[in-house]
């Protein structure tokens, strides 16, 4: 069988099992949000943070719970590391500088995982399982409570009430994130993940001599980094060490993982704003693009343009043997589209314009299908925005879901698409400006560039993956790219919760002969086109110094 | 003023409260509980897929290793013992820079661009040597035979595997060097060749370590 053969079914595999999950995943996703029962762990858990599960909230107060969750987060990992020196069980392990400390923090808490440090020689057990895998399971709940708030928006009227920040966050995190997990790590650690908690391991060697590795909970932090689209893994080559990712068949679960519940919560959107079909058509605009950016790949991956890669005979840089080309760029789109950012091949050494459409893919603000939750919120903004082109095309006040989109819904959602272009576009110029930031920049020429504008793209999306010959463990770097991801993840979700406010409190206007009918292919087809207009406005420069100058030029 | 202050200070500690209690749950109890079930119905995989060979731990089935001659005085780079099936190139493995107490791999790849003359130097030289080391006995190895995967760098260092067509472009010299004939050796990397999982899934490999171990019990027996 030939690589692209084998390439081709693992694609058809990985989406017969991705639709076999849709509807039940989706559906009980649906109930979980909509349940006025709670949990036994859960009334316990409530009790204890002193939250009354059936209080509704409004807007302001949805964020601020958002909020003061978030920033509890970034202090208590921050402390963590700067203490970890003096904690016991983290190997000896030196503390973690206060700029790296940092970032760090920012980057779990905000669902991005960007690693400026080489997690198996810096992050002891405690860190490790008690801190930044923590953060891999409640910011993931926090993007989806944020994405069922604005689904809320949608589906009610004359209220302003927005549901429970605290029972979605625990309800997510306990009914969904961890029951998932729990067989998805059995499965892996079956297929050769390690988990356990020794200590260094020193391992005997063929030619004798030794080997050191960390022992460590890979398993149980590999599912959840992979599930709620986080990325962040024990290892430094992240998912293409063998101990997180050991075969062909680990690999496509943990593709499996990352698009799991991004694409079911299209179902569970559908459900809850009473017409499945609206959830199907934004899906079919997801799986669209998706799939366009796999094709895409596949075509100049194999090929291999770029004189190195010409000379190899193929582009296996930084892939691994058991993974091959084709499955290695599936992953490579998988994680680009979404917010994960975890990589099972190093995007630096793919093809010139390979590594652009991993780029692209970030700009795109990653909604297709986007991370857990922010996938489902991002994508409804853009919607939103091509209802309100179609409106302008035959002069109406645009309506989607029933709901007016009038000026305080269209500034909303215009804050919302400007506010990571304006963090990736300035934070990158300003780097390339200075004297010293350019200095981290590892390969000569365009891809230089592209590292820079990787990096700021990469954190402002909150993705986490890189094109890592960035020596990005500096001041500036740590600093920057930390601000970048925070105000990258907690501005859209001020504009989208106070969107979701005005639309719930908004009274349903009926359907007439001319209301755009937004579950039909055609609407799809104009969300397309509205997302790859609107980011190749806003992108298109930039792209052309760093990935097309390269690629066009092999 | 004063009542602000203290409702932000509230709701940040019903957020602290919220974080300590997810923490217990999703950072002490469910990575324990995997790593108990984990460790009762996996040993061997939760803890490095270990191989034993006369006794000893010789690596794991998953982290590749090095196969090279000991360091002669003066050299820097060590050369490869071309008695054995030599794995892909690792040229973006780390060294620990922090927490030194311990010299642990850290895994990782090169990062260089498709078109840095870096890479382009480095494949064409490893390419020179794959010919070199691999043209015994009237056995001419051609540019064209040579794989991918024999001049490239994996993403993790750490790839435990090579390509059939690797591991089959190496046999001329392993028998050489072996004073084995050319039919024993192809039949070991065909009985240690895996294909893709289940006919479709990953690529068909060759584990260097478990092909290096049945060749020694080759040669010994031998």
């Amino acid at each position: 069988m030939s690589p692209f053969l084998a390439a081709v079914l693992q694609l058809l595999a990985l989406i017969a099992a991705l639709a076999l999950a849709y509807r039940p995943l989706g559906d009980y996703m649906a109930r979980v949000y909509s349940s006025p029962r709670h949990l036994r762990v859960e009334k316990w858990i409530y009790k204890t943070i002193g939250a009354r599960p059936d209080t509704e909230m409004r807007w302001p107060a949805y964020l601020r719970g958002v909020l003061a969750f978030s920033a509890a987060g970034v202090l208590f990992l921050y402390l963590l590391q700067r203490l970890q020196g003096s904690l016991p069980g983290s190997l000896g392990f030196a503390s973690i500088d206060p700029d790296q400390a940092f970032n760090t923090a920012a980057s779990f808490v905000a669902n991005t995982n960007w690693q400026s440090y080489a997690g198996e020689q810096a992050m002891g057990h405690v860190v490790q399982t008690g801190g930044l895998a923590v953060q891999n399971f409640v910011s993931a709940a926090v993007g989806m409570a944020v994405a069922v708030a604005l689904v809320r928006g949608f589906a009610r009227s004359r209220t302003g009430e927005l549901g429970n920040f605290w029972a979605d966050l625990v309800r997510g995190t306990v009914r969904i994130l961890l029951p998932i997990s729990v067989i998805g790590a059995i499965v892996l650690v079956a297929c050769g993940a390690i988990q356990n908690f020794a200590g260094i391991h020193e391992v005997g060697q063929f030619l004798g001599g030794h080997q050191q590795w960390q022992g460590g909970a890979y398993a149980s932090q590999e599912v959840i980094k992979e599930l709620g689209t986080n990325g962040g893994g024990l290892a430094n080559a992240n998912s293409a060490h063998p101990f997180e990712n050991p075969n062909g068949f680990t690999n496509l679960f943990e593709i499996f993982l990352i698009l799991l519940i991004p694409f079911a919560l299209t179902r569970t959107f559908g459900r809850m704003v009473g017409n499945l079909k609206q959830g199907y058509a934004i899906l079919a605009t997801m799986a669209t693009i998706w799939l366009g950016f796999v094709l895409l790949m596949w075509a100049t991956e194999f090929t291999h343009h770029g004189p190195a890669l010409q000379a190899a005979g193929g582009a296996m840089e930084g892939k691994e043997t058991r993974f091959g080309v084709g499955a290695s760029s599936i992953f490579a789109v998988t994680t680009t589209l979404t917010s994960t950012g975890a990589v099972d091949s190093f995007h630096s050494s793919f093809t010139g314009l390979g590594g652009g459409i991993t780029l692209l893919g970030m700009q795109l603000g990653e909604i297709a299908p986007g991370g857990v939750g922010s996938g489902l919120y991002g994508m409804l903004i853009m919607a939103i925005i091509a209802v309100f082109i179609a409106g302008l095309m035959v002069g109406r006040t645009p309506e989607y879901l029933g709901k007016k989109i009038g000026t305080r819904q269209i500034k909303l959602a215009a804050c919302y698409i400007l506010i990571t272009p304006a963090l990736v576009l300035c934070f990158a110029a300003a780097a390339m400006a200075l004297p010293t930031p350019p200095h981290s920049v590892l390969n000569p020429g365009a891809h230089g560039f592209s590292e820079v504008l990787y990096a700021y793209t990469s954190g402002a999306n909150n993705n986490g993956s890189a094109f890592a010959g960035l020596s990005a463990d500096t001041p500036w770097f740590n600093t920057t790219i930390g601000l970048a991801m925070l105000l990258g993840r907690f501005l859209p979700m001020v504009f989208v919760l106070a969107l979701a406010g005005s639309l719930a409190e908004q009274k349903p206007t009926p359907e007439t002969a001319g209301t755009l009918r937004t579950e039909k292919p055609l609407f799809s087809g104009l969300l397309v086109g509205t997302i790859l207009i609107i980011t190749g406005l806003t992108y298109f420069p930039a792209l052309a110094l760093g990935p097309l100058a390269e690629g066009l030029a092999s | 003023m004063n009542n602000s202050v203290t409702n932000t200070a509230r709701l940040f500690g019903a957020g602290l409260r919220a974080l300590l209690v997810l923490t217990v749950v999703c950072g002490v109890l469910y990575p324990l509980a995997v790593t108990g079930i984990a460790q009762a119905l996996f040993h061997h995989k939760a803890n490095g897929s270990e191989i034993r060979s006369e006794g000893k731990v010789v690596g794991s089935e998953l982290i590749g290793q090095r196969y090279d001659l000991p360091l002669k005085k003066g050299q820097e780079t060590p050369q490869p013992d071309l008695k054995w099936f030599q794995p892909r190139p690792s040229n973006g493995l780390g060294t620990n820079t922090v927490n030194t107490q311990y010299k642990l791999l850290v895994s990782g790849a090169t990062n260089l661009a498709a078109d840095n003359p870096e890479l382009l130097k480095s494949v064409k030289e490893a390419q020179t040597a794959v010919i070199k080391d691999n043209s015994v006995n009237g056995y001419r190895v051609k540019p064209s035979d040579i794989p991918a995967d024999a001049v490239t760098s994996s993403g993790s260092g750490l790839d435990p595997d090579i390509s059939p067509q690797y591991a089959e472009l190496q046999v001329h010299r392993i028998a050489a060097k072996n004073h084995l004939s050319v039919g024993q050796v192809r039949k070991l990397v065909e009985d240690h060749t895996d294909g893709r999982v289940a006919g479709f899934m990953g690529e068909p490999r060759v584990n260097v370590l478990q092909l290096n171990l049945a060749l020694r019990e080759l040669t010994e027996k031998g």
